[in-house]
């Protein structure tokens, strides 16, 4: 049960939070003009690292407030997104 | 007589009587089963799982491999776990317990949530000095232990400490943590977890029922002792042989003599203590076996045990000492100590091979912990406490770092916090590098001296390797040196191997004593230092948890968190079957007197085609959407338009996710300009929330919109037919003019309400809202002015037979709008919305995908069954879709159903194979029932839809609040220490964007507002949410039964939305009572489970 920092409500235990996964993947601008296999980058492919990794969660049983969080994904340990 | 005279700490005044194996025995308060059954002469207590050997008591605590028995509805436990009660039952058994599920078990587990800045496992000296040294800065201190009383190992001991006997030393240590108020002492407490970030889970045995307790700590203190080990001989596994450790406890402690005559096998000098405290109890001592080459006083050095002789029973009747047979009914073996790492390598600590010691101990650790004592080598009770009270004092001190970075800085530096955690949990030097008391830096708590010699390495012993049978090394799995030497000769080096191919390790016991000696005779055998062999992986849980302890209370009917809705007491009243849609109940279908489904469901839909039927339709996600961009918003998260929609229409639209998939349906109504409401369907609302929420504020931050739940606020009763306008025109006149796909806020039984013309069922159809209390009366009026009840199994067949899909049934993620047929409702001219890019790749734009088709069974009786998969013919391999729905229609006089295949056009001729069943089928459109939408504003064949219809005036809605049918059972529950009752209703508002000044702040631009202050754009929310209250001194021991958060006064001063019994509130302190503010919907589960909690 990790415990995870919510900017707005402070520590919480993790069944409080939905995660969100990869942050910084960004809604294209133009759909559109991207090609199949550009759209299908944004759409289906997520970096899955060994070590620290920035990431969203979600406190949906809190503030519903949406934030980014870097995550070692061995040691659990949270660090402030740079 | 085995139980001396005098001493030890047990209650000779009174005598608790016990039965085992239907014998009569008694003991004393203190003992446990295996101290009472020594006590009684009971020397074999079970026999071993493989090989029937008969088995005695090996040890004195959480380690036994053998001592297993059944206690009363207990399957199995180790005796010496067991705190011996008056009356108890037990019965030995073969190394496997088994359930009996008739025993009768009164006792009811629960879990309880807890924080701490300082938490301390272990109650020894290491633990009982680290506790004092922390609580006394004024720290949350929690002290656990698993015995029933406080000391460790100092309660089997006779170490003096200062020349007073060391319990003098934790009786008085226990006094001074008593007057700590923020000091928690929990006893009968093991630890049985250590998972990520300090939080930590443990069994309270309670005679009530064990409780689960959740640990949250800021920082840990391991004072969890060591395990002595046994040691390979031949016949080591005869009741009589007993860890010495184990013997000197029933001595000391117990007051039982083990045996008349032992000898103790001394490979490290905890033996020679044990000969002494044994000796002192009238023990004889034969001999002490040392194989180290300088023995102390009296011992055999440089000898081994190397066999034992026992009588018919199986009984130790001597040992072998090489040539030499002694006479014994005891054998004490010390083999050395295993420091109990459990819980640190759970912590994800990586533990070390101390070669002095011959033992794993703790290597850096993972989280913000610290291990302290025995549990990291230090054995002797003066450095332990001295240990205990440096770790106890740097954990508090690191802790107020913490707070006061913390305070400084506020939320910025809690993660560079939280990382200091991990440099300064292992400043003290290794345990064998000792340097004496008082080391640099620290003061020692006392100038405690102690008695106890120092204590030489163990021997470095692994036994012979020799194929004897009868050389264990894992006594509950009856594994032994020969197992272990023919798995090596197999191959395997990796002790994770060996352990599963011989099971060594994988008792209930874990390997608790056997570990080390596995290591040891395998590192002898591949010719490898034990530090290299490694050890296997300690897993949770430390001890055997019953399945009952990890439920607790979340069993029955408060398994999970239930949702109804204002009308469930008419359901319930009425008679209707229940089906569950998500956590919500639904009435299912409403029989009559004797009918069976399938006849209630053909009723129902009669009565919805050709008279007036009427659904509870509240649990239909309902978001209030406003704000200048809200238009806009819409026009991105649905395939069609909402911004062009009239003020006052209503729309159907399809949301996908931006892989193009269906994700979920429903129709949006514009109440305003900038004001919209979403209804979605029942399984998906709070998921279609948080989508929205997670595109306004993660993608589009510039849009001006906002969302609100009101799904709860207000009560929904379709009323369908060609006869609702009549029901209409008598609960909400003001409706009458609407038009198909239009909307009013009008007044419904004299309360403000909303009436949306939507259908879904083809027919003349009104969804009227009122607000949650309102709905029970406002449905009794549709009911009593004629309308039939239906239920969900209804609503499907009538929806089916029009052909409209419901996402989640003929959807399953794969699906896209045009493979439903829907082609008509993505707006292909609007620049963008979610999902649009992907309707444009090749694979979900090729011809040949599965699309929405209609069936009707050649035989019109047939069932089709939903999953069947459709083949072309019977026989065929090829599967060419599956079945998603399928109903018997007394509408159309027959069965039919829906499907999702590729590759087929109406007319084709398919099979749909289901288990054994194969039913032949025609390809059809998947409109079955009025194709051409004539019945949307009634019968066209006889427009007078009013006739019939009782002239009941139902008068004025009855408002009833959601708790009101526990009111009388709230107030018999309370008591002086805890009051419960239901807040009288008021008028509550949700706010967005700017501060209101008042209320209770919710999110970053969020707040609950409680009164009669309504202003433009605040949402009301009056039925939404129903206000408990738990007031009284024992209010706080409930709410932490069930709520994870903090919520020590220090802590938790204002409110906080979070979870209680996993359902989500608003939690808000008041002195000593509680304000929760719960879903309305949630509110009967919620009165249930404070009810319970109050009950116990
Ligand atoms: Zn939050």
């Amino acid at each position: 049960m990790l415990l995870i920092d919510c900017p707005h409500c402070g520590p919480r235990d993790e069944i409080e939070f939905r995660y969100g996964g990869q942050a910084g993947i960004a809604y294209p601008d133009t759909p559109g003009e991207l090609t199949d296999t550009e759209w299908a980058a944004y759409v289906f492919l997520r970096d899955n690292p060994k070590g620290w990794f920035r990431e969203r969660w979600f406190h949906v049983h809190g503030c519903r407030t949406w934030f980014t969080v870097d995550r070692h994904t061995v040691t659990h340990e949270f660090r402030q997104s740079p | 007589m085995t139980r001396l005279p005098s001493g030890g700490l047990i209650d000779r005044s009174v005598t608790l009587p016990f039965h085992f194996d239907g014998r009569p025995l008694h003991g004393h308060p203190g003992d446990t089963l295996a101290s009472a059954l020594l006590a009684g002469g009971v020397r074999v207590v079970g026999h071993s799982v493989d090989l029937g050997r008969p088995r005695g008591i090996f040890s004195a605590g959480p380690e036994e491999p053998n001592a297993l028995v059944r206690v009363d509805a207990d399957p199995m436990l180790a005796a010496t776990t067991v705190e011996l009660r008056a009356g108890l039952q037990a019965w030995s058994l073969r190394g496997k317990g088994r359930v009996d599920p008739d025993a009768v078990d009164e006792r009811r587990a629960d879990k309880g949530y807890l924080h701490c800045d300082v938490l301390v496992v272990g109650g020894g000296p290491a633990g009982l000095a680290a506790a004092l040294a922390a609580g006394e800065t004024g720290g949350r201190v929690i002290l656990l232990d698993d015995q029933p009383r406080l000391g460790g190992d100092l309660l089997s001991s006779r170490v003096l400490l200062d020349g007073a006997p060391a319990l003098d030393w934790v009786t008085a240590t226990e006094s001074r943590l008593a007057a700590l108020p923020e000091v928690r002492v929990l006893v009968r407490t093991t630890a049985i977890g250590y998972y990520d970030h300090n939080y930590l889970v443990a069994v309270e045995r309670r005679s009530s029922g064990e409780r689960l307790w959740h640990l949250r700590a800021r920082r840990v203190v391991l004072a969890t002792g060591a395990h002595e080990r046994s040691l390979p001989f031949p016949g080591n596994d005869r009741p009589g042989v007993m860890l010495a450790s184990a013997a000197r406890a029933y001595v000391n402690r117990y007051a039982v003599r083990p045996g008349s005559r032992a000898v103790v096998y001394a490979c490290a000098d905890s033996g020679y203590e044990a000969a002494r405290d044994l000796e002192a109890a009238g023990v004889e001592i034969a001999a002490i076996v040392d194989p180290r080459p300088q023995g102390l006083a009296g011992a055999l050095s440089g000898r081994t045990v190397t066999g034992t002789t026992a009588d018919a029973e199986g009984l130790l009747t001597g040992v072998r000492i090489g040539d030499r047979h002694v006479a014994a009914d005891l054998l004490a073996v010390a083999g050395g100590w295993n420091p109990a790492v459990h819980l640190f390598s759970q912590s994800q600590g990586r533990v070390v091979f101390d070669d002095t010691l011959q033992a794993f101990i703790p290597g850096p650790s993972a989280q913000a912990e610290r291990s302290a004592g025995a549990c990291r080598g230090l054995y002797g009770t003066r450095e332990a406490i001295e240990d205990g009270h440096k770790a106890g004092t740097t954990a508090a001190r690191c802790d107020a770092a913490h707070h006061a970075t913390r305070d400084a800085a506020h939320h910025a530096t809690r993660d560079a916090a939280h990382h200091a955690t991990r440099d300064e949990a292992h400043d003290a030097p290794s345990p064998t590098a000792r340097s004496g008391p008082g080391q640099a830096g620290h003061e020692a708590p006392q100038a405690l001296s102690s008695d106890e010699p120092a204590l030489r390495p163990p021997a470095v012993h692994w036994g012979e390797l020799a194929p004897d049978p009868t050389t264990f090394v894992d006594l509950q799995r009856d594994v032994t040196v020969a197992d272990l030497a023919r798995a090596v000769g197999t191959g395997m080096r990796s002790v994770e191997h060996v352990k599963r191919f011989t099971t060594a390790g994988t008792g209930a016991d874990q390997g608790k004593t056997s570990g080390a000696l596995m290591a040891g005779v395998m590192s002898q055998l591949l010719g490898t230092a034990p530090g290299q062999t490694g050890t296997t992986t300690f897993r949770p849980p430390y001890l055997p948890v019953a399945f009952g302890t990890l439920a607790g209370r979340d069993r029955g009917e408060l398994s999970d968190p239930v949702r109804t809705t204002a009308l469930h007491g008419a359901h319930v009243d009425r008679g209707a079957v229940f089906e569950d849609v998500g956590q919500w109940k639904r009435p299912w279908y409403f029989p009559l007197d004797g009918e069976t489904m399938d006849e209630a469901v053909s009723r129902e839909c009669r009565a919805a085609r050709t008279g007036v039927a009427a659904m509870d339709a509240s649990t239909l996600g309902k978001i209030d959407i406003q704000g200048r961009d809200a238009g806009a918003f819409l026009d991105r998260i649905y395939t069609n338009m909402y911004s062009t929609l009239a003020v006052g229409a209503c729309r159907y639209g399809l949301m996908c996710t931006a892989d193009g998939m269906v994700f979920d349906d429903g129709t949006t109504a514009r109440l305003g300009e900038h004001h919209y409401l979403m209804t979605t369907t029942t399984g998906n609302a709070a998921a279609v929330l948080d989508w929205l929420e997670e595109w306004r504020q993660t993608e589009w931050p510039e849009l001006d919109v906002h969302f609100t739940s009101v799904t709860d606020h207000w009560a929904t009763v379709a009323i369908v037919g060609p006869r609702a306008r009549a029901v209409l025109a008598a609960v909400a006149p003001g409706a009458l003019e609407l038009a198909f796909m239009r909307c009013a806020e009008t007044e419904v039984l004299g309360v403000p309400g909303r009436v949306f013309r939507i259908s879904f069922s083809g027919e003349l159809a009104y969804e009227v809202n009122v607000p949650w209390p309102c709905g029970r009366s406002l449905w009794e009026s549709v009911l009593a002015l004629g309308a039939v009840p239906y239920g969900t199994e209804s609503m499907h067949v009538l929806r089916a037979e029009k052909g409209f899909p419901i996402v989640g049934q003929e959807t399953d993620g794969t699906v896209t709008p045009q493979d439903l047929g829907m082609s008509w409702i993505v707006a292909n001219r609007k620049p963008d919305y979610v999902g649009k890019r992907s309707h444009a790749r090749p694979d979900t734009a090729r011809a040949g995908r599965k699309t929405l088709i209609g069936l009707l069974p050649d035989d019109p009786t047939a069932p089709l069954m939903e999953g069947a998969q459709l083949i072309p013919s019977p026989g065929a391999t090829r599967m060419l879709g599956h079945v998603t729905s399928g109903y018997a229609s007394a509408t159309l006089g027959r069965t039919f159903g829906l499907a999702l295949a590729r590759d087929v056009a109406p007319g084709d001729r398919l099979t749909a194979v289901s288990g054994s069943s194969a039913t032949a089928v025609t390809v059809v459109d998947p409109v079955f029932y009025d194709p051409e939408n004539t019945r949307r504003d009634g019968d066209p064949a006889s427009p007078d839809g009013d006739a019939g219809v009782p002239g009941v005036v139902p008068g004025v809605c009855r408002a009833e609040s959601p708790a009101a049918h526990v009111a009388a059972r709230f107030a018999a529950a309370s008591s002086d220490a805890v009051r419960l009752r239901e807040l009288p209703s008021m008028p509550m508002w949700e706010v967005r964007g700017d501060d209101p000044g008042a209320g209770l702040r919710l999110g970053p631009d969020w707040w609950l507002v409680t009164g009669d202050a309504s202003r433009e754009g605040w949402v009301e929310v009056s039925g939404q949410r129903t206000v408990l209250e738990l007031a009284g001194p024992g209010a706080l021991e409930v709410l932490i039964t069930g709520c994870p958060l903090d919520l020590h006064p220090s802590v938790f001063t204002g409110h906080a939305q979070t979870l209680l019994a996993k359902t989500p509130v608003i939690l808000e302190r008041d002195g000593d009572a509680f304000r929760i503010y719960v879903r309305s919907s949630y509110t009967r589960y919620l009165a249930k489970w404070l009810l319970d909690a109050l009950g116990r």
